[in-house]
């Protein structure tokens, strides 16, 4: 017949009749159709025919009328139990095909749950505070000349004045910074940390008190221990009112013990609590900072009452200090930072909440997600290829009487066999690389073993997997006509393979993107440490004066330290080289910019500070004793010298306090962020506001002899307190610990999720290597060569990965230009990258690819001929 | 007898399916129809009522007849049953007996044919 009807119509139409009543009712159809062209012309026909097929819509015409026949029963318990069998005997039989789909899913799974642990305890962290909802900490905005920093640090006072006049205060404590304290009980000496706090602080962050109680905080000596410290001290011993001495200097009495803190809360660090009134009585600055406004160097915390929010607070308290009379150049404007945020949301920028953390979270999560969807789609891939094969199985089932039914439900307990012994692998995978991932990540996670969602999702994720995967074959497949696959007749259409190809091309662009993620972060770090610090790090020791006993020795101790022939030069300082603390915008000098308050960094040192941390004078001289005008005398670094703009700095007065003269400018020292630009600072003489010793080993002795002489000497003059020191290198390498911590777990990620879609793309290739095993055979028989046949069998699969490529570069472009936009000194990104990655992907796959094509190549061609 | 009461449609189809030489199936029922009426029905309500009438025993059916244009699909072809027959018949009865009791006079007094037959 010349003119047909709209064949989609009928396709249509064939779903919705029932099957009883199609035939008729298309013929029908049909004929009047065909009696309309006759009439009408085709168009009106054509018009009219769909106008017909509407009408049928009607339930008399859908129903389906129930089958004479009784319906197979298809979830008999033998039945379920035969399903399983074979789903166990088809794992055996395909050994590698199973393989690759349970590790390649278990990997998926195991980083996926990694993840989730990881993220689980960001999002948890200092949950374990009962008054999480209503503590906040209060925080500073100050402006140096435009630029808003933020500080956690208020004044003294700040906590009266919150608890006179605010009523919306439930408690309020001040704080002092944690801290390291030498503890005495007899000869026992143990560095632990800790704070001095007001008693209600104890309640308000419900530490949970396991002896004693927490007013034991209102009596001046006292003290309250955590239980891991009461242990290393006392033992089993009953620790309530025994005595400690603190700092080699004041005796304290134990009135209470504390569980100690879990891993992910701020509060960790707090080994011990002090009375505030100790602290007071011990420290000079303190006492004169009682009743100061501007001293900012204490926490204060806070706990709202119920109903109270942190915005509404914040507002009421923002401007304290600048209704008080003298309000300083640097307008300080107080807020609440709440518990909520204080791990996740900790940068601010312009006077607003940036993130911080969650970032990574984020970042993680995403990371996590890619690699199971990675994961699944090897599965689905490598499912659906082989289903093919199937086929023939499917045709001999459905003649010897089953029904589609029985087919769905077989294939996919297959899939869920798999999926569900992947779940078990990816625990047990879980398991071994928790301990590493910890140390890597600096957590304490472990697998939620009794929380029931940690199993929900666990399960019900396993199952959906299996669901999707194992709905291609079982629902494309079970639709087969048996007679047509029985007769070889079948054949999967050109497009069959077109989604496999897609998913292949999603799983490299994510793994090429990751690679290029890595590179760029790893370049980053590297970027920061080869910038030039300023000064030399290499055997350069610190010890933080933490007794009264080391004060005021310091030609003595310099002598002994340099005769023992271990250190090459001795200097003290206030803080340490790898850390800047103190800024001051209490400066002025000729030619300053009036009314302008930029923040310098103030830094007191003696004679032979540059010396011996190594400094690079580039104008002007270092300190020397020659001098005794050095008393008053100032050595400024450049980004000092560029914010000044002296022409000839040497010479100039600079007013800080009192008048000095600048004898020096040095090279920029980093001593804060490596990825940020350094400060404005300067040095001046001050043998009396030092806290901290910095030698230098001599290189002759190897470091452990150098320090065992070193240690002699100050057990001689400091005998209480343990000898404790730390390596200025390795501080300074701890600079880069956020950076590389990210660095390697993103590479570990990475590296699994290049090994997934590999193992994705080997599965896919040996099938089609199989699928041709016939053509090859034919092909050499006709003369073709190993590498011809090798190139025919890896080209299609190098394009794929070419075009992911292609789509991973301006991805990846755009992500990490927005990563590296966070750091002030930043690497760029350069083609190189791009295409080094790009080409390391199609190596890898290749290689991948290579295995199985020139297995296929090599094959005698007489065996696969033969075959059948 | 269970009263069964035929809709219009449905008499109008039994009443072409009696009066067809052979077995019919829908298109030529619903051709009839439209002559006969001068209405224009649609193809799936022909088939609905034809399988009602099936359902209700007036007709019956087979299969056969494919054709070309049909795409060599067969037909469904219906004929009347016994009961069909029937009921047609008491139709008929009912309606002359009514006939018979209308008054000659106002039907002329309408200026209409008094006797239909």
């Amino acid at each position: 017949m010349k003119h047909k009807p709209p064949v989609w119509i009928d396709k249509w139409l064939n779903c919705l009749l029932a099957p009883h009543l199609r035939e008729e009712i298309l013929g029908d159809l049909h004929e009047r159709y065909a009696l309309r062209i006759k009439r009408l012309g085709e168009g009106k026909a054509r018009q009219r025919y769909w106008r017909d097929a509407l009408t049928y819509i009607h339930l008399s015409n859908i129903k389906r009328k129930s089958t004479q026949y009784p319906t197979t029963y298809l979830y008999s318990p033998t039945m379920i139990r035969n399903y399983f069998k074979i789903a166990f005997r088809n794992l055996l039989k395909y050994k590698g095909y199973s393989f690759i789909n349970i590790f390649g899913l278990a990997t998926g799974m195991a980083v996926a749950m990694l993840i989730g642990l990881w993220v689980w305890d960001e999002l948890s962290f200092n949950k374990s505070h009962k008054n999480y909802d209503r503590i906040a900490q209060v925080w500073q905005f100050v402006n140096f000349d435009g630029t808003i920093s933020s500080y956690n640090s208020v004044p003294i006072p700040m906590a009266d004045e919150l608890r006179s006049k605010y009523p919306d205060f439930q408690a309020t404590s001040l704080s002092t910074y944690t801290r390291d304290v030498i503890l005495a009980v007899g000869d026992k000496k143990l560095t632990k940390s800790g704070n001095y706090v007001q008693p209600d602080f104890v309640d308000m962050m419900s530490f949970k008190m396991l002896a004693g109680s927490a007013d034991g905080l209102k009596d001046i000596n006292s003290i309250l221990l955590s239980e891991s410290v009461a242990k290393a001290f006392f033992g089993t011993e009953n620790p309530l009112n025994k005595t400690i001495r603190m700092g080699n200097k004041t005796d304290v009495k134990v009135t209470g013990v504390y569980e100690d803190l879990p891993y992910n809360s701020d509060f960790r660090d707090v080994l011990f609590l002090a009375p505030w009134e100790l602290f007071v009585a011990n420290d000079a600055y303190v006492k004169r900072a009682l009743d100061e406004w501007d001293e900012n160097s204490f926490q204060v915390f806070a706990q709202l009452k119920e109903g109270a929010s942190a915005e509404a607070v914040s507002a009421k308290i923002k401007d304290i200090r600048m209704k008080r009379k003298d309000p300083p150049g640097y307008k300080p404007a107080f807020f609440l930072h709440p518990m909520k945020q204080w791990h996740l949301y900790t940068d601010f920028k312009d006077g607003k909440n940036a993130g911080g953390i969650v970032y990574f979270v984020w970042l993680f999560g995403a990371i996590g997600v890619f690699v199971l969807l990675l994961a699944c789609i090897n599965f689905m891939n490598l499912s659906t290829a082989r289903s093919e094969k199937r086929a023939k199985e499917v045709g001999i089932r459905k003649s010897v009487g089953s029904v589609r039914g029985q087919l769905i439900f077989q294939f996919l307990s297959e899939s869920f066999v798999i999926t569900l012994i992947a779940f078990v692998v990816a625990l047990i995978f879980t398991q071994l690389a928790l301990p590493y991932f910890n140390e890597i990540a600096d957590k304490r996670v472990s697998i939620l073993w009794a929380n029931p969602w940690f199993w929900l999702l666990g399960l019900g994720f396993s199952l959906l997997t299996g669901l999707i995967a194992g709905s291609y074959p079982a629902l494309y497949l079970s639709s087969f006509q048996p007679i047509k696959v029985l007769k070889g007749t079948f054949k999967a259409s050109r497009f069959a393979s077109v989604p496999r190809k897609v998913l292949v091309v999603f799983q490299f662009t994510v793994s090429v993107t990751l690679i290029i993620g890595i590179i760029t972060v790893f370049r980053q770090i590297q970027h920061a440490k080869d910038r030039p610090s300023g000064y030399e790090r290499s055997s350069l020791v610190e010890i933080n004066m933490n007794t009264p006993e080391l004060y005021a020795h310091y030609d003595a101790l310099r002598n002994d330290l340099l005769n023992t022939g271990a250190v090459v030069e001795f200097a003290e300082s206030g803080g340490s080289i790898t850390g800047q603390y103190g800024g001051t915008t209490n400066i002025s000098w000729k030619g300053k910019t009036p009314n302008t308050q930029p923040l310098f960094m103030a830094n007191q040192v003696t004679h032979d500070f540059g010396k011996t941390v190594g400094w690079k004078v580039i104008e002007g001289r270092d300190f020397s004793r020659k001098f005794s005008t050095d008393s008053s005398a100032m050595i400024i670094n450049e980004a000092a010298l560029k914010l000044m703009g002296f022409k000839n700095p040497i010479g100039e007065i600079v007013r800080s306090g009192k008048e000095y003269k600048v004898i020096g400018v040095i090279k920029n020292m980093i001593r804060q962020s490596p990825f940020e630009p350094v400060n404005a600072a300067f040095y001046t003489i001050n043998y009396n506001a030092v806290n901290t010793i910095s030698f230098k080993l001599s290189s002759q002795l190897g470091t452990s002899k150098a320090l065992d002489k070193v240690a002699a000497v100050f057990k001689k003059y400091n005998p209480e307190a343990p000898f404790e020191y730390s390596f200025v290198d390795e501080v300074y390498g701890r600079k880069f610990s956020d950076e590389e911590r990210i660095g390697k777990l993103a590479a570990f990620f990475a590296l699994l999720a290049i090994l997934i879609s590999c193992l994705g793309l080997f599965g896919l290739a040996s099938f089609i290597a199989e699928q041709r095993t016939k053509e090859i055979g034919i092909r050499k028989v006709l003369g073709a060569s190993v590498a011809g046949l090798w190139q025919m069998l890896s080209k299609d699969f190098a394009l794929l990965v070419l075009i992911a490529c292609f789509i991973a570069a301006p991805i990846s472009y755009y992500l990490l230009n927005d990563w590296l936009q966070h750091y002030e000194y930043r690497t760029n990104l350069s083609w190189w990258i791009f295409v080094a990655s790009g080409l390391g992907a199609i190596g890898i796959a290749l290689l991948t690819v290579s295995y199985q094509a020139i297995k296929a190549a090599l094959m005698n061609p007489v065996k696969s001929l033969k075959s059948e | 007898m269970r009263k069964t009461i035929l809709g219009e449609l449905e008499e109008l189809v039994l009443l072409v399916v009696a009066a067809c030489n052979e077995d019919v199936y829908g298109i030529p029922v619903m051709e009839e129809l439209q002559q006969q009426t001068g209405r224009d029905f649609t193809i799936s309500a022909v088939h609905t009522t034809l399988y009602r009438l099936e359902e209700k025993g007036f007709l019956s059916s087979s299969v056969g007849g494919a054709t070309a244009e049909r795409g060599g699909r067969r037909k469904r072809l219906f004929a009347l049953t016994a009961a069909g027959g029937e009921v047609l018949l008491e139709i008929q009865q009912t309606r002359t007996r009514l006939w018979q009791s209308i008054p000659q006079a106002k039907l002329e007094l309408m200026g209409l044919s008094a006797n239909p037959f």
